[in-house]
């Protein structure tokens, strides 16, 4: 007869010395592994309660300013500086690897409106000017005041000058990715596209209320993000601009300032009523919201370049550096470490929709006020929307027609 | 001198030299294959363009004969191929149905998550071949039958530590014995009816502990680990440490006949004889759920090892299937015409083996309740135990029977056979190892049986040589692990599965949220007015005007629709009639 019981021998499963690691033999074979999704979902369950546990998004204030943080900028080379033009005039640096300031000028006797570092990191433009941005890669810049000036380095007037009927325009920004693109908000609740190139400007696109900010996607040609006074973001395609491609809804006070990661994927936008969101580029409601009791009416915002912090300036004179993901662990992660952080995010991805995961990754604490103005904005909304609907009731079929959120902020576009 | 010409200069042909034959057969018959392309290109239509991209390189490096340095090609080009019984097994789910072309998002996404799945299962079935170990085996040389083949022979066939595995503890004074091995099959707990409780390592014989509990034992169980166990004495349930010591003794669980632990939900499930199923979480220390099951004394009990169910045996030939989220039992099954004597469960979770006094012995799919095959033995099974691998044990009086594949090929022998010292009252086949454990009136007797135990262990799972190190990590994460009892259900992945019912009654919502709601019911209320208007007649009134203004509108509607549905049926019987007025020319030929 022919026989073979199992006998395994010890020495291949148990480690020679003391200083080996574990020998641990796998076999990834399903039946060895019972309850797989529950267990999963067990391990999204309690990743996701720790995430919450973890989220410490703030880091650190950088005191110093005499009156509020009017408008930052990024430098363009070099991830720890910081500048900042506050409302009387003064400009810093900051180092933010050391959070102090290095320098301290006095650039205007005004507020500082603009500031852009020059895209070689050498120099940096500041202005009393509503707003300016500078190009891409040659030594050409955008202010924008009565009308939107193209100037040059090394001219002392501007080389162009776009106007459209407008009294004052608050804000201009280059496109990162088409270089030669320009985008403008105007006091007539209206956002103008330019093309360098040319000697009028491009179309515009006329909202319900009037845009403080515009920010363009730094990974997609087409697409920019403006921040309105009507409590919302609204994110345009270029070339469609007809309708909004999303409109991102969460702020209870106009929204002041937007910033877009450099991934593309996400941005941050600033707003009166005290706080920060995080939205995704293509959801309609924020995934993230920071608030402090100390800080005030926030006025600028900045997404780091390097994707892992925010900056915002406000009103009360401080700068605040937050962590763009709240949870994130900051510095170099061991091997495991990484692995393991990366598992965990995968899972509550997987996990994302189901009813209790979702209660938990969605639960943040807000200030009161927010949260009373939220419930209370909510009943107006219904309001409005039962009001519309008696009224198509009680009407002629087809007199009232249906009109889609989207559409509804957008009066016209001029070409 | 004689020189010898060599005709061909051919240099003796080696294997593969045919192989590469038959890869350009098969690319020729691939090109004749290719013109019947055309008709597939609806399925690469639908693939990205950047899929496309992807497949058009891998095709074109399968064609090119990649050269090496030497200027020789590679006789096995492409990657190695898995076969497909392996790639079978590690396959989760069928391919879901792509979403309408208009839904591209989640075209993409699920594309992705598709390709990512394929790639685990295929990784997954690679590493198979690198599992260090091979099953056990018994084959019989011409004429000579397995089952005459006794232990002693086998004992001393194999190596000594494989022979060591084969002893008796020759207990005869407390009573016969029920036995339970712990999860990675290292420790053994006896426990004899007279309340002689042992337990050991049964590998090194190394003692761990040994009482005497002063009262009847009905049975022992592990717990999650080897540090503790539970024993239903007479009266009440204990749990005692693995040195002996008594750590608590739970009185609100009594008369407890039959014991299981579900080990991933860390859940102690008692039968009792007073017919209530209790639940226990261990890493608490609380009762879950005490179901009163109303079907009398409830002392035949197995656990389904996929889907944590636990399935009683009865005495009226019924076997009945509980989840603890459930006060009735899920499932009734008539299984035998006399009462049930023993149950047993598969690994997989397909089949149940379930034995009864009409002196059959049936096996069951359990996954569509249906009855497979009947076996009759002389002597009816008391005992029944099923190993990993799925080998069957029965027990009838002090013998024991060991049959290999019940459910696919009719059994006609058993595959081995051993006489034990006395009546069997415990039978378990030990995890990892070709042993089966027999507690019987004399002691116990641990058999060796060949082709019985999983040779390829998960060291994350249960890692029998672990040290007291990864025994505790792996405690640690095991228990953040625990399953709550609210998702033991008859199908374990239902949380994989989307809830079709509330996610229709959300989409609902989720319209009307947007404006259109065709089924608003939104309560009406009547706006407050001054100068008497809004007495409470008034406001009734305006209440019954509102409720009458939208009778009309439902009555409106259902008119509309009845109206529709009869124009439709009258245009259908319009089309027949004008089909059926169609003359032939067969017609006349109609009687």
């Amino acid at each position: 007869m022919k026989v073979k019981v199992l006998s395994r021998n010890p020495d291949d499963y148990i480690r020679e010395t003391k200083l080996d690691i574990q020998r641990v033999p796998r076999n990834y074979d399903p039946t060895l592994h019972p309850f797989e999704v529950a267990r999963e979902y067990t391990r999204a369950l309690n990743a996701t309660k720790l995430e919450r546990v973890f989220a410490k998004p703030f880091l650190a204030s950088l005191d110093g300013h005499r009156d509020g943080v009017n408008c930052l900028a990024k430098h363009t080379t070099s991830l720890s500086t910081l500048l900042s033009g506050s409302c009387d005039g003064e400009v810093k640096v900051w180092n933010l690897s050391k959070r102090e300031c290095v320098r301290t000028l006095q650039a205007h006797e005004g507020f500082v409106r603009g500031m852009v570092v020059r895209f070689c990191g050498t120099s940096f433009f500041t202005t009393v000017f509503t707003g300016l941005d500078h190009h891409q890669k040659e030594g050409v810049f955008a202010t924008c005041g009565q009308q939107v000036d193209i100037w040059d380095e090394q001219r002392s007037s501007p080389i162009r000058s776009f106007t459209w009927g407008v009294d004052s325009f608050s804000s201009v920004s280059f496109n990162p990715v088409e270089t030669e693109l320009l985008g403008s908000c105007a006091s007539d609740r209206s956002i103008v596209l330019y093309d360098m190139r040319e000697s009028a400007p491009l179309k515009k696109v006329i909202m319900t209320m009037r845009s403080n900010t515009l920010c363009w996607n730094p990974m997609e040609a087409y697409y920019f993000t403006c921040a309105n006074e009507d409590y919302n973001l609204y994110t345009y395609d270029m070339r469609y601009l007809e309708k909004p491609l999303v409109v991102h809804m969460d702020h209870v006070s106009a929204v002041l300032d937007v910033d877009y990661s450099p991934t593309g994927q996400e941005f941050v936008s600033a707003s009166f009523d005290k706080t920060i969101r995080i939205f995704p580029k293509d959801a309609g409601h924020s995934r993230e919201v920071y608030h402090t009791k100390r800080m005030q009416h926030v006025i600028c915002i900045k997404w780091s370049a390097d994707s892992k912090y925010i900056l915002s300036g406000s009103d009360e004179m401080n700068i605040r550096l937050w962590k763009a993901n709240a949870a994130e662990k900051l510095g170099v992660l061991a091997p495991r470490e990484r692995e393991a952080a990366n598992y965990s995010q995968k899972l509550k991805e997987k996990f994302q929709n189901h009813p209790q995961i979702r209660r938990i990754a969605r639960h943040r604490h807000l200030p009161k006020s927010i949260y009373h103005q939220t419930k209370e904005l909510r009943v107006m909304k219904d309001a409005r929307r039962r009001k519309e609907m008696n009224v198509r009731k009680h009407s002629k079929p087809g007199a009232v027609p249906v009109v889609s959120e989207k559409e509804k902020h957008v009066v016209t576009v001029v070409k | 001198m004689i020189t010898l010409l060599i005709l061909s200069e051919q240099a003796p042909s080696r294997y593969w030299q045919e192989l590469q034959q038959e890869k350009d057969e098969a690319k020729d018959a691939g090109a004749g294959e290719g013109n019947k392309e055309p008709t597939t290109e609806e399925a690469e239509e639908s693939k990205t363009p950047k899929q496309k991209k992807r497949k058009f390189k891998e095709k074109q490096d399968q064609n090119q004969d990649k050269k090496c340095i030497s200027g020789k090609s590679d006789p096995f080009p492409g990657k190695a191929r898995i076969p497909e019984d392996r790639l079978q097994k590690f396959k989760r789910k069928e391919k879901i149905k792509k979403p309408p072309h208009q839904h591209y998002k989640l075209r993409t996404m699920i594309a992705r998550s598709e390709e990512a799945s394929e790639m685990a299962q295929k990784q997954a079935a690679r590493f198979d071949l690198l599992l260090p170990e091979e099953a056990g085996f018994l084959e019989g040389d011409e004429g000579e039958d397995t089952c005459l083949v006794s232990q002693e022979d086998i004992a001393n066939a194999v190596d000594i530590t494989s022979g060591a595995k084969h002893f008796n503890l020759k207990l005869s004074q407390f009573g016969p014995y029920r036995i339970d091995y712990s999860k990675t099959g290292r420790h053994l707990v006896i426990g004899g009816r007279k309340g002689h409780v042992a337990c050991i390592d049964w590998q090194s014989k190394h003692l761990m502990c040994e009482i005497n509990v002063m009262e009847s034992v009905n049975d022992v169980k592990w717990l999650h680990s080897e540090s503790m166990y539970a024993v239903a004495q007479k009266k009440w349930l204990y749990v005692y440490d693995s040195n002996g010591i008594e750590l608590h003794c739970i009185r609100k669980f009594n008369d407890v006949l039959r014991m299981q632990f579900l080990p991933y939900h860390f859940l102690l499930a008692t039968a009792s004889a007073t017919s209530f199923l209790q639940y226990l979480d261990v890493s608490v220390g609380k009762e879950v759920v005490a179901i009163n099951t109303k079907t009398g004394r409830l002392d035949v009990m197995c656990q389904n090892p996929q889907n944590a169910i636990i399935h009683l045996g009865h005495p009226n030939g019924t076997v009945t299937l509980w989840s603890p989220n459930q006060k009735e039992a899920l499932v009734k099954m008539l299984c035998h015409q006399g009462a049930v004597r023993s149950v047993a469960v598969e690994k997989n979770g397909t089949y149940m083996v379930t034995s009864g006094m009409d002196k059959k012995l049936k096996v069951y799919d359990i996954r569509a309740f249906k009855p497979l095959k009947s076996y009759f033995l002389p002597a009816g099974a008391s005992c029944l135990s099923l190993s990993q691998r799925g080998l069957l044990s029965a027990a009838t009086g002090d013998i024991v029977q060991v049959y290999r594949d019940v459910w696919s090929t009719p059994v006609t022998k058993p595959y081995m056979a051993h006489r034990v010292r006395g009546t069997v009252w415990g039978l378990h086949f030990c995890p990892f190892e070709d042993v089966l454990g027999v507690g019987h009136q004399d002691g116990f007797t641990s058999m060796l049986v060949p082709g019985a135990g999983e040779p390829n262990f998960d060291a994350l799972d249960a890692n029998p040589f672990r040290s007291a190190k990864q025994r505790q990590e792996w405690e640690v994460k095991a228990l953040l692990e625990k399953i709550q009892p609210e998702l033991i259900s008859l199908d374990p992945t239902e949380l994989g599965h989307v809830d079709r019912a509330t996610f229709e009654q959300k989409h609902e919502d989720r319209v009307k949220a947007l404006g259109f709601d065709p089924l608003a019911k939104v309560k009406f209320i009547p706006k407050f007015k001054k100068k008497g208007r809004s007495s409470a007649g008034r406001v009734e009134k305006r209440k019954k005007q509102v409720a009458h203004e939208d009778q009309r509108d439902i009555i409106r509607k259902a008119m509309e629709d009845k109206r529709k549905t009869e124009e439709e049926r009258k245009n259908k019987e319009q089309k027949k009639t004008l089909l059926s007025s169609q003359k032939s020319a067969l017609d006349r030929f109609k009687k």
